[in-house]
């Protein structure tokens, strides 16, 4: 494997994990300042042992796909999961739809919890609702490792990236004892839609046979296209939105 | 069987925002699969092909949201 590969791996890897992370780790700080630390570890433990149980279960199968089949299936459903991101964060940079806020989720989740909080199971759903988060985004960073690596062979190194995202937001999260608002969470998901994006049309053009110019470094000028057209998509729809709100 | 279903239609919504957009992009490669292995197109034109689709498709979205 090149180092271009390697690196493009890894880095699309980590990125995506990183905002999946961040986003359970929302909801798993909000259970534990509500409640408990008790029902927001056990709703994680468990989310992360039936995750560990399918990637157990189904993980060995993707050896038996032949190699053109898995880089056609993976990379469709890479553009499908790129592009509903791409699509959002264009639509997030020009003003469209309002900013992804992780301070508000954190806040929407507390009240949601406070309002069970007389509830005789109230630890029970608290857990519910760290276990449904956990679970959630992790199944998205699980399709994440496998639709990065293992199209070619690079599932522990994409594994690896995600491992290292989990670990630097859990110690940011062990610092700052609240929601990684800080983080520039619109702007990664920019650039992670862009990374999956370009992965996707790469994996299922080598799926139908394609020989892409330069091999792996392809991604990065597919993803230099992706970006200049996304850049221009922002800049068009920015104008569009200032003129629908001066004409208001 | 509420959380199940709430499970999946989470699952279903990691790849499917805009209804359009994703049948659009699974018609593309559908045909483009078609036109490469039974059409005679060369792969790599496939593959181009495929680039120019998306972000024509994605243009199409984008100008739709836009416009409601």
């Amino acid at each position: 494997m090149t180092a271009t590969a390697l690196a493009s791996t890894v880095t699309a890897s980590f990125l995506a994990s990183f905002v999946e992370v961040v986003e359970a780790f929302t909801i798993v700080l909000a259970v534990a300042l509500t409640r408990s630390w008790r029902p927001a570890l056990a709703g994680t433990a468990a989310a992360l042992a039936l995750l560990a149980i399918l990637v157990l279960i189904f993980g060995p199968l993707l050896g038996l796909i032949p190699l053109a089949v898995l880089q056609f299936t993976i990379g469709t459903l890479l553009i499908l999961f790129g592009m509903r991101w791409l699509r959002k964060a264009i639509l997030r940079a020009s003003g469209f739809i309002a900013l992804h806020d992780e301070a508000a989720a954190f806040a929407q989740e507390t009240d949601a919890l406070r309002l069970q909080a007389r509830d005789k199971r109230a630890d029970w759903l608290a857990g519910l609702a760290a276990f449904k988060a956990v679970l959630l985004e992790g199944a998205e960073v699980v399709f994440i490792v496998i639709a990065t690596g293992a199209a070619h062979g690079a599932t522990l190194y994409a594994g690896l990236g995600a491992l290292g995202a989990v670990v630097v937001v859990l110690a940011i999260g062990a610092l700052v004892h609240r929601p990684l608002s800080q983080v520039p969470e619109n702007t990664l998901k920019f650039v992670v839609g862009l990374l999956l994006t370009a992965f996707g049309i790469f994996w299922t053009g080598e799926g139908l046979g394609a020989a892409w110019p330069g091999a792996d470094l392809a991604i990065l000028v597919l993803f230099a296209i992706l970006a200049a057209f996304s850049l221009a998509a922002v800049v068009l729809l920015r104008v569009a939105c200032a003129r629908s709100e001066a004409a208001q | 069987m509420k959380f199940l279903s709430a499970v999946l239609k989470e699952i279903w919504g990691l790849f499917v925002d805009d209804g359009n957009l994703a049948l659009q992009v699974l018609i593309l490669i559908g045909t483009l699969a078609i036109a490469v292995k039974r059409g005679g197109l060369s792969p790599l034109w496939g593959g181009g092909f495929l680039l120019v689709g998306c972000l024509a498709i994605l243009a199409v979205s984008l100008s739709r949201r836009v416009q409601r």
